[in-house]
Parts: structure tokens; C-alpha cells; sequence
């Protein structure tokens, strides 16, 4: 009953009455002569869990990377919490972003990557601690108390001193989630977090990511290729093609209702 | 070759020991120290920076240490006017300003082998340049180096020898004098010398192992 006010709240803000937390504007991206996105138009509101999909090389992870500053546009402007995120104003002019630019901003976004990309020659509870103790100055031991809480809740309580060489993949991107978790993004972007693993291990990861869905006050990005779980988790499921976004709507709409052939091609080879 | 010769040898050339083992720990703190830095300056954004150690890197490696010896010993002096009359750091600056040149190779790809999903991982994070550096990049780059910066340890220890060509009193200094009093006392004076250097490297050589091991396993514990 209360999962399904939630759901209905969620839903409710696709209606966009607040103010987004990120806008992509018109923005472009090649590598060389390879145009990988076309002028991207896209908000996404805060609290909302938007699922990307689309064929591979259409620019999902290049949509994501942008965002966590890993990967500059070549054109177009990003807007994240209000703010210019690639650009900054010099004497009335713009621009482009320095590093302390973008270490303002970044703080708030999280990232979850494919293949884990875990601290190696850091325990698990490290790994979570280091970045509130380093980036956000946080006294120690509430840095310590709030990681082993979190990792409790990805499941990994008994693990806090393993190194990541000593779990499994499914474990390896708990861990990732929770150190993710603990700096307390206002966005966190998903790229396929489940598609290096090993399938028996798929399960307990995307329990995981629904369990944060469901606390509600994040944004979430997912790429991902579980058409079952974006249609279960996601208010907004967007199919990119051709680096332009081909449809997108509620999961219902595009995951079972559109005729965009394109879509359809795609959802096909997915349900054999 | 007696016995007698040896137990006659053998206290001359522990004059020595100190010169050696002070010119050799002082060249691998300094070597290590250049090589990092200049491994580090090597990967700078800014250009002056990576040209000066590239310049720097690449005259070191390409001309001989004894050359550089003399050059920091008795040349520099009289060109400038300054400096290194003191030959302890005549010898120490030459030796780890050559092995620092050599092992700042190691250090940039070391630094370069490390994954950059890690460098991506601490971006999300929101670390600072300095602090992936020196958290996340840098410990895991050393893991890496550790087998080849311990066989350069070895290196630099057999390099030391080279400072009695600028009069330093280290164990060839005094073997050497032995045997130009006692041409008949060479064989024992040099069978003596190789044992003396093949001793003070087995630590370095057990050492060494360590790093390998440590490396392999991929994290210290
Ligand atoms: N660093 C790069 N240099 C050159 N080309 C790149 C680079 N990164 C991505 N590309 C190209 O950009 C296009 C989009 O890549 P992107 O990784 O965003 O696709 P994707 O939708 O995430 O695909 P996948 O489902 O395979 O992960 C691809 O054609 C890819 O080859
Ligand atoms: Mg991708």
C-alpha cells in the first residue's frame, strides 16, 4: 500500500512542477568525425528514475559520463542543480570549466560503473570512507558509522574488512553502490551495473538499486539492458537511437505500447 | 692466497664499509625521490615542466655515469665557480640523479598502467587531482614498480664504487691502495671486494623478492 503511494508520487513528478535537476541543451558530442550525439534535449526532475536504452554505440554511457564530468561535450550546455556545469563565468564572459569549477559541482552526483571500479589496495570499508573524510571533511568516526550502516544495507556487514579481490562480482558492485551511497548524491548514474556479472549474481544487485529507488529523494539514471526492471522501477524509460532520443514516456508507454519501429527491432531482440 | 693474507685484508677493506653504505643509502633515498618527481613532472599537464625532466631524463640516460661524476666533481666547480667540492655530494648527486633518470621511466608507466576506471572512480568521488594522486593512482602504481625499483637498488649499490675516481675512501679505495703497496695481495683484495658487495646486496635481493611478491598479490598486507 505504501509502495504504491510512492509509486503514484513518483509518478506524479514526471508532471514536472519543481524546477529539473539536470538539463542537457542541445548538447553535442563526437569523437572525431563520429557524431555520437546529435543536440540532446533532456530534464530530468529530482527524485526521478529515468531508465536509458537504446542499441549499443547510441551514446547511453557517453549521456552519463558527460554528466560526471568524465567526458566534455563538444557543443550544448549542460545545467545541473541550476548551474553551468561545463562552463563558468570569467568577467562577464563563459568560459570553459576548470577543475574547482567542476569539483563544486560534481560533489553532488554519484556513479555507479560497469565494471566496479573499486579501490584494490583498499578494504571495503575504505573504499567507503575515504571520500567523505577527504572531499567532504566529515570527522572520522561519523564517516566510519555511516559507511558501516550503509554497507549493511547493500548486505555487507560482515565484509567491512575484505578487499574487493575477495568478493564476488555481485558483491564487488554492492560495495560500489554503497560508496556511491555514502557521499549522498542528489543524482546517481547507473551504467549497466549488472552487465559484467556473472547471471545468478544480476538478482541481488538490482534488489539493491530498487531498495534505493524506493527511498525515493534521489534522481537516478539507469542504463541498462533489464527490460523487466526499468519497467518496474523507472518513472521515465527513454530509447536513444542514432544519438537522438527516438521515444520516451512512461515505461508502459515505450517498454509496451509505442510502434516506433525502431523500438520495437530493439524490444525484440531482448524478449528472445 | 692464505688465510694469513685474507685476515690481513680484510680489516683494510672495513675502512671502507662506511663510505660505501653511507654513498649508497643517501643515493637510493635521492635516487628514489628524482625518479618520482621526475616521473610525476614527466605526466604534467604543463609543457615547461615536461620539457625540462624529458631534457633532464634523456642526458642522464644517454651519457655515462663516470662522465657525470667528473663533470659534478671537477668541471661544474671551475666553470661556475660554485658548488661541489665536496665530494660526498659530488658522488651521491651523480649516482641518483643517473638511477633517478632511469627509474622515473618506471615510475611514469607504472603510473600509466594503472587502470583509468580507477581515475574515473575517483572523479565520481569527487577526490581532488592531489588526492587520486597520492590515494588512489600513485600506491597502485607503486605496487607495480616495486620489482624494478629493487633491481635498481642493486644497481645503485654497485654504482658506489665509482666514487673512489673522485678519491672517496670507500672499500675499492682501500683495496686499491692495498694492492698497488702489494701487487701479490690483488687476487685476495678483489676476491674479498666481490664477496663485500655480494653481501650488502642479499638483503637488497631478499628485498627485492618481497616487492615481487607484494606486486603480485596486487595489495600490501
Ligand atoms: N573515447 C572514445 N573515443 C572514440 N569513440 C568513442 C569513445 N567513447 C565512445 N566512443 C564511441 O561513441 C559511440 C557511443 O558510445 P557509448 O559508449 O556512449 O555507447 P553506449 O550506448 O553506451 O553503448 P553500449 O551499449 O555498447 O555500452 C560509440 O560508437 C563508441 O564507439
Ligand atoms: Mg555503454
Amino acid at each position: 500500500m505504501v509502495e504504491a503511494i510512492n509509486k503514484i508520487n513518483r509518478s506524479d513528478m514526471k508532471y514536472q512542477t519543481t524546477k529539473p535537476i539536470v538539463e542537457y541543451k542541445n548538447v553535442q558530442k563526437s569523437y572525431g568525425d563520429v557524431e555520437v550525439l546529435k543536440g540532446l534535449n533532456l530534464s530530468i526532475y529530482p527524485g526521478e528514475k529515468v531508465a536509458l536504452i537504446g542499441p549499443s554505440g547510441s551514446g547511453k554511457t557517453t549521456i552519463i559520463r558527460m554528466l560526471m564530468t568524465l567526458e566534455q561535450p563538444t557543443a550544448g550546455e549542460i545545467i545541473f542543480d541550476g548551474k553551468n556545469l561545463w562552463h563558468m563565468e570569467r568577467k562577464g564572459k563563459l568560459v570553459p570549466a576548470n577543475e574547482k569549477h567542476l569539483r563544486e559541482l560534481r560533489g553532488d552526483i554519484g556513479m555507479v560503473f560497469q565494471h566496479f571500479n573499486l579501490f584494490p589496495h583498499m578494504t571495503i570499508l575504505q573504499n567507503c570512507m575515504t571520500a567523505p573524510i577527504q572531499v567532504q571533511k566529515e570527522d572520522k568516526e561519523s564517516a566510519r558509522k555511516r559507511s558501516i550502516e550503509m554497507l549493511e544495507k547493500v548486505g555487507l556487514g560482515d565484509k567491512l574488512d575484505s578487499y574487493p579481490n575477495q568478493l564476488s562480482g555481485g558483491q564487488k558492485q554492492r560495495v560500489a553502490m554503497a560508496r556511491a551511497l555514502v557521499m549522498r548524491p542528489k543524482i546517481m548514474l547507473f551504467d549497466e551495473v549488472t552487465s559484467a556479472l556473472d547471471p545468478e549474481l544480476v538478482g541481488e544487485v538490482l534488489e539493491v538499486i530498487r531498495d534505493i529507488a524506493e527511498e525515493g529523494d534521489m534522481a537516478m539514471v539507469l542504463v541498462t539492458h533489464e527490460m523487466d526492471f526499468a519497467l518496474d522501477v523507472a518513472d521515465r524509460v527513454i530509447f536513444l537511437d542514432n544519438g537522438v532520443i527516438a521515444e520516451q514516456g512512461s515505461p508502459k508507454e515505450v517498454l509496451e505500447e509505442s510502434n516506433n519501429e525502431r523500438l520495437q527491432q530493439f524490444l525484440h531482440r531482448f524478449r528472445n | 692466497m692464505t688465510i694469513h693474507a685474507i685476515i690481513d685484508v680484510f680489516p683494510v677493506l672495513m675502512k671502507g664499509i662506511n663510505i660505501t653504505i653511507t654513498v649508497f643509502l643517501l643515493s637510493a633515498i635521492f635516487g628514489y625521490l628524482f625518479a618520482i618527481i621526475a616521473g610525476l613532472c614527466r605526466l604534467s599537464h604543463n609543457l615547461v615542466v615536461r620539457g625540462i625532466t624529458s631534457f633532464y631524463v634523456e642526458i642522464f640516460r644517454g651519457t655515462s655515469l663516470i662522465v657525470q661524476l667528473f663533470w659534478l666533481y671537477y668541471a661544474i666547480p671551475m666553470l661556475f665557480n660554485v658548488g661541489i667540492d665536496n665530494r660526498l655530494m659530488a658522488g651521491v648527486l651523480a649516482i641518483s640523479l643517473n638511477y633517478g633518470a632511469y627509474m622515473s621511466e618506471i615510475v611514469r608507466g607504472s603510473i600509466l598502467a594503472v587502470d583509468k576506471g580507477q581515475t574515473e572512480a575517483s572523479i565520481a568521488l569527487n577526490l581532488s587531482p592531489f588526492q587520486r594522486m597520492r590515494m588512489v593512482i600513485f600506491p597502485q602504481a607503486l605496487r607495480m614498480m616495486l620489482p624494478e625499483l629493487g633491481n635498481y637498488l642493486i644497481q645503485m649499490l654497485k654504482a658506489t664504487s665509482l666514487v673512489s675516481l673522485i678519491g672517496m675512501t670507500d672499500i675499492l679505495y682501500h683495496g686499491n691502495i692495498l694492492r698497488s703497496t702489494d701487487l701479490s695481495a690483488a687476487p685476495t683484495v678483489y676476491l674479498l671486494l666481490l664477496l663485500f658487495y655480494f653481501i650488502m646486496a642479499l638483503p637488497l635481493i631478499l628485498l627485492t623478492r618481497k616487492g615481487e611478491q607484494i606486486s603480485k598479490k596486487g595489495v600490501a598486507r
